[in-house]
């Protein structure tokens, strides 16, 4: 094969791949054709792959295979060992993964190219942008990981002077970027973008605290996108380009519904000035009363109910509750109470993951409701369940315009007939505030680890019969 | 080398693919946002494409060679890892009376 039947050849296998890709993301639109998406990503990958191997250029293939032999060994396991309650992790560190192999990648190809660039040129800009976004992503992404794995308090690390550090970082990371763009021979400046961009990323994510994971991640998401697609500017290869603006605006979409759910606008994100509102202290402890009951008198009234409704969130995730909730919910279906799920988009710390969850639990997700789709029937609802949820279901956030989540969309839940909460003890959700739909005449708190009470309620439910 | 595309010809690509990308994200089901990222994390594995030719090419420096390793290794990790626990998600998404 000549060079440029090779080269034809090998454009044909990225067109198609490209192809192949925009179905995948056309089939996840629904769960009946979402795994046929993930199959024809698999066979739009292969393509890229083999083209590539087959390229007139690539002639050393040992560290290839090897490479790829390490990076099969290393990936099978961990996505069928994964636990379910470990995906937002995963996420997060495969975007360090991916971040890091386009930053790398430009590295190498600065290396490569620097020396025939041109001052200025298109591709020392598209370079320095791959290699600012690639690097930056993979520490964010890192200190994401440790966040959500706990190696780092998930609480918000702030210090003074942040601000000012940040954009300090920022602008050296841009400084320099420019210098090697203009100057592209200056390599003495080359560790010093790298390290700047680096600890961009760190700063980036460290004031971000556990329950904005979700915009993090998405945005973390789209930063990767973008890197490739920068890649694909670099190396002149439509493919990446594709792919990146792809990922990228998904990534963005996701981020900005999060935004949304949470009322913050987009720039309080890009700006990672957000997760602060956790730093303050929390407002003066209520001292109303609050109603109780035990599981013994909760399962009586579910079991007469008409409908419930289960509110899950980031509580149920950390006590991994999902199977007793759903042992709940079938224990329920039997006795012919109607019960859905309400899901807020923010519930969790990545977006759809209490949908994972329950999906992992076998609720069909017929029950799985949207916030927008629920609420109007709360108020035909005779309990309302909420499991580890508290923000989601702060009536504050409706009823407080000085409230600091005023304006977020909740569930509401308080309009049902009777509220049940399943909570470990009386402290503030995330937000640091409290949550008045505690104190309601119609609110039962049902204190208890949420797996041990929802399997307690089981159990009375199956005594009850 | 294929005959090389012009800045703009990239940046209208770029553009188009963009379109592409809101008109269907915005259509997935919200049920679905967490496979959906873990998908367009395995497919943005494609840069591996770009590792593979660092590494392979015939006058590759050992600088170039040790990069694009580690590389195709993390790209190799994220392709794999993605795609398979895309599918094991999804799986798992059922309808009622199933």
């Amino acid at each position: 094969m000549n060079a440029a039947t090779s080269e034809m050849a090998v454009q044909a296998a990225y067109l198609i791949a490209s192809g192949l890709f925009v179905l995948a993301l056309m089939w996840m639109s629904s769960p009946q054709t979402a795994r046929r998406g993930v199959l024809a990503g698999e066979i739009g990958m292969v393509l890229a792959v083999v083209g590539t191997l087959l390229h007139f250029d690539v002639v050393n293939y040992d560290l290839i295979l090897i490479a790829m032999l390490v990076g099969t060994a290393i990936g099978v396991p961990m996505a069928y060992l994964m636990p379910m309650t470990a995906i937002p992790q995963r996420t997060a560190i495969s975007h360090a993964f991916g971040a890091l192999a386009v930053g790398l990648i430009g590295a190498a190809e600065y290396f490569k190219l620097a020396p025939g660039q041109e001052a200025g040129s298109f591709v020392m800009w598209a370079l320095m942008l791959e290699m600012l976004l690639g690097f930056l992503t993979c520490t964010a992404s890192v200190i994401a990981f440790a966040k959500l794995q706990e190696i780092m308090p998930t609480r918000p690390i702030m210090f003074a002077g942040q601000r000012p550090l940040n954009v300090l970082v920022f602008a050296g990371a841009l400084v320099t970027g420019g210098m090697l763009i203009f100057t592209p021979l200056s390599s003495q400046m080359f560790p010093v973008f790298i390290a700047l961009a680096l600890l961009f990323g760190v700063l980036l994510v460290i004031p971000i605290g556990g329950a904005d994971m979700p915009t993090v991640i998405a945005l973390l998401n789209s930063y990767a996108g973008l890197a490739a697609a920068a890649m694909g500017f670099a190396l002149d290869n439509k493919l990446l380009i594709i792919v990146g603006a792809l990922d990228g605006t998904s990534g963005f979409i996701l981020a900005m519904i999060m935004c949304k759910a949470m009322n913050r606008s987009f720039s309080n994100v890009l700006f990672g000035g957000f997760g602060q509102l956790a730093a303050g202290p929390a407002a003066g402890v209520d001292e109303r009363p609050v109603r109780s009951m035990s599981g013994e008198e909760a399962a009586p009234m579910l079991e007469m109910a008409g409908s419930v409704v289960i509110i899950p969130g980031y509580g149920m995730a950390v006590a991994q509750a999902q199977h007793r909730v759903a042992e709940l919910y079938e224990r329920l279906e039997e006795k012919g109470v109607d019960v859905k799920f309400a899901i807020h988009p923010v519930a969790g710390r990545m977006p759809g993951h209490m949908n994972v969850l329950l999906a992992e639990a076998d609720v069909p997700y017929d029950k799985l409701i949207e916030l927008e789709d629920i609420n109007p029937d709360m108020p035909q609802t005779d309990v309302a369940l909420i499991i580890g949820a508290n923000d989601t279901v702060n009536t504050a956030a409706r009823d407080d315009p000085g409230s600091a989540i005023a304006g977020m969309p909740i569930i509401e839940a308080d309009k049902a007939r009777t509220v049940m909460i399943i909570k470990r003890g009386m402290s503030a959700g995330f937000a640091g505030i409290d949550n008045p739909i505690y104190f309601n005449e119609n609110t039962q708190m049902l204190f208890g680890d949420a797996k041990k009470m929802s399997e307690h309620l089981v159990k009375e439910l199956q005594e009850l019969a | 080398m294929h005959e090389s595309s012009s800045m703009t010809d990239l940046l209208f690509v770029f553009m188009l693919a963009a379109f592409l990308g809101f008109q269907l994200i915005k259509r997935v089901s919200p049920l679905l946002h967490s496979p959906l990222m873990s998908l367009t994390n395995a497919i943005a594995a494609v840069v591996v494409v770009g590792a593979i030719m660092i590494t392979g090419e015939a006058g590759a420096t050992p600088l170039a060679k040790t990069l694009g390793f580690i590389a195709v290794t993390a790209a190799t990790i994220n392709a794999v890892s993605g795609f398979l626990i895309t599918d094991r998600m999804l799986k798992m998404f059922r309808r009622r009376g199933k």
